[in-house]
């Protein structure tokens, strides 16, 4: 539920849904997420759930601040489990030209390679948020023995592809962009692809992520 | 590259250092990822629209500091600059000093160089008629990160054309008097996490100047000053983000979101630019001192209804 309701400026909504980073509370932002898309309502610009928050920016033409709220309030939200939670496969390639800062994490995690890559692709990630670019995936939970900051220097240039990781969360550069995540492979599968404009994104929030090793030879010939 | 011409088009000589198209922007994408982008200052682009006749949300030129250099072909076309910005027509025999928020006719084999925006940074050309654009979530704005929108994703290149697949009616003449002006402060909200700096990190944001660093563009603007000191945390954990809002990383010196931002961060909100001030924002060019004021949510409300009529006023004025 929605603890509180700000502004943010005076052109958005900023909801908090409490201080707790799980599923629980996030699966509970995916919902008036879901909820208010259905609703077509137009004076609103756009949606941005996140772990624990959910913001709305809106047209000041249209609508402000107080009305809006009000409205949100009153909405009725679907407490069924609508979420899809479609499972996807996720290839990633950890030859050591792709993994950038497996031995910065080997140093940080007190950890050999060949476990960091056993805990990494035995778990299943669920997707709490996409964006930053387009498409990149937030995943979580990396276990608390695979946790890590980011690089004390961000990188300029993340290759695109890169699967990266960071604190309890793991990503996917969906595009060359700057970046500071602790990059360990990389996967040849289009996650974002604008010429699909209903649905641009492979992974969606309430996805559940399996990544599957795979080797140079199959990366360079990965066909979809 | 192939290039197809239509029977009225411009050659692009010399793109300019960042020209691309841009229209009113992408609305319900956040979520993918996708930020608004757009013009970035909205009532000049308006304006140069409204200048050659065009309809609401038309594709026009938004270049920066030096803009491009085109070579017309076909029959006779009206164009309209707008901003502060410095440019030449130039005909078969004759330069002429171009003038802004006015309609202007180019004939077949005219140019049209636009040097440099005035102690400003955006400006507008728009062109009477329809551009030969590819739309996605239907905009044209171009946004080169993302790769989407006009020529396919990238700015202008040197070389290419700009095909016009239709004219507007030329015979009319279109002219405003308008001044660009400038602001004394750029007014702001308490962020989020306003109470995240210390109060000496609160007065230093309230009531210092800063400068406007060369590492801007139309993702976000840096800014360089007094440091903003974080006494509860550099970081908090990753959240949406909405244009003009000011985050503050652990060096202390404040960004400012503009249209192209990504659309999570997770660096504290230390305040976020009201929606009336957004187009001066976005012009003042690196160099600039900017002070920022805080005002409270009403008073934001009605600066953005006085905004919006002085705009709407001077559409009206455009016959």
């Amino acid at each position: 539920m929605i603890k509180n309701i700000l502004n943010l400026g005076d052109a958005a909504l900023y909801c908090d849904f409490g201080k707790e980073v799980n599923r629980e509370t996030n699966t509970q932002v995916i919902r008036y997420f879901k909820s208010i898309q259905r609703e077509k309502i137009t004076s609103i610009n756009n949606l941005s759930p996140s772990y624990n928050k959910l913001i709305i920016s809106f047209d000041l033409k249209k609508t402000n601040f107080k009305d809006l709220k009000k409205l949100i309030e009153n909405l009725s939200i679907t407490n069924e489990d609508d979420l899809e939670n479609k499972k996807i496969e996720v290839p990633v390639c950890c030859d050591e030209n792709f993994a950038l800062d497996i031995v910065r994490l080997e140093k940080k995690l007190n950890l050999k390679r060949e476990k960091i890559y056993e805990n990494f692709f035995s778990k299943e990630f669920f997707c709490y948020m996409t964006g930053f670019i387009a498409g990149m995936p937030f995943l979580g939970d990396l276990t608390e023995n695979m946790r890590a900051k980011r690089l004390e220097t961000p990188r300029v240039k993340v290759p695109k592809g890169s699967v990266a990781l960071t604190e309890q969360f793991a990503n996917i550069y969906t595009f060359e962009s700057p970046g500071g995540w602790n990059v360990i492979g990389n996967s040849p599968l289009t996650i974002f692809d604008s010429s699909k404009e209903a649905s641009p994104n492979l992974i969606n929030p309430g996805d559940i992520v399996l990544f599957k090793e795979i080797s140079k030879k199959q990366y360079e010939n990965y066909n979809e | 590259m192939k290039i197809i011409m239509s029977k009225n088009y411009f050659q692009v000589i010399r793109a300019g250092i960042n020209t691309t198209f841009q229209d009113e922007g992408r609305k319900n994408l956040y979520h993918v990822g996708i930020p608004f982008s757009g013009s970035m200052d909205k009532r000049n682009y308006l304006l140069s629209n409204k200048l050659v006749g065009n309809k609401i949300n038309s594709p026009s030129l938004e270049f920066a500091y030096q803009g491009p250099l085109l070579k017309y072909f076909g029959n006779k076309i009206n164009i309209a600059v707008t901003g502060d910005v410095n440019f030449k027509i130039k005909k078969k025999d004759i330069i002429i000093d171009g003038n802004c928020y006015q309609s202007l006719n180019l004939e077949n084999g005219d140019e049209v160089d636009i040097l440099s925006t005035n102690k400003s940074v955006y400006g507008y050309l728009a062109i009477g008629g329809q551009i030969d654009l590819k739309y996605q979530w239907s905009s044209c704005s171009t946004n080169t990160k993302a790769i989407i929108g006009a020529n396919d994703g990238k700015k202008l290149e040197n070389e290419q054309v700009i095909n016009i697949s239709k004219l507007n009616n030329q015979s009319v003449e279109r002219k405003l008097n308008y001044i660009n002006t400038k602001i004394e402060n750029i007014r702001i909200i308490k962020g989020t996490n306003f109470d995240y700096f210390s109060d000496k990190g609160k007065k230093i944001f309230l009531e210092k100047e800063f400068i406007v660093s060369k590492l801007t563009d139309r993702m976000g603007m840096r800014l360089e000053g007094p440091k903003i000191e974080n006494i509860i945390d550099t970081n908090i954990k990753s959240e949406g983000l909405i244009k003009g809002v000011i985050q503050v990383p652990a060096d202390g010196n404040p960004i400012v979101m503009l249209s192209d931002h990504g659309t999570i961060g997770g660096y504290p909100k230390i305040g976020v630019v009201i929606s009336a001030d957004y187009d001066k924002l976005v012009q003042l060019s690196p160099g600039s001192k900017i002070k920022f004021k805080q005002i409270d949510l009403s008073s934001a409300e009605n600066l953005f209804k006085l905004y919006d009529l002085e705009t709407q006023n001077l559409i009206s004025q455009i016959e």
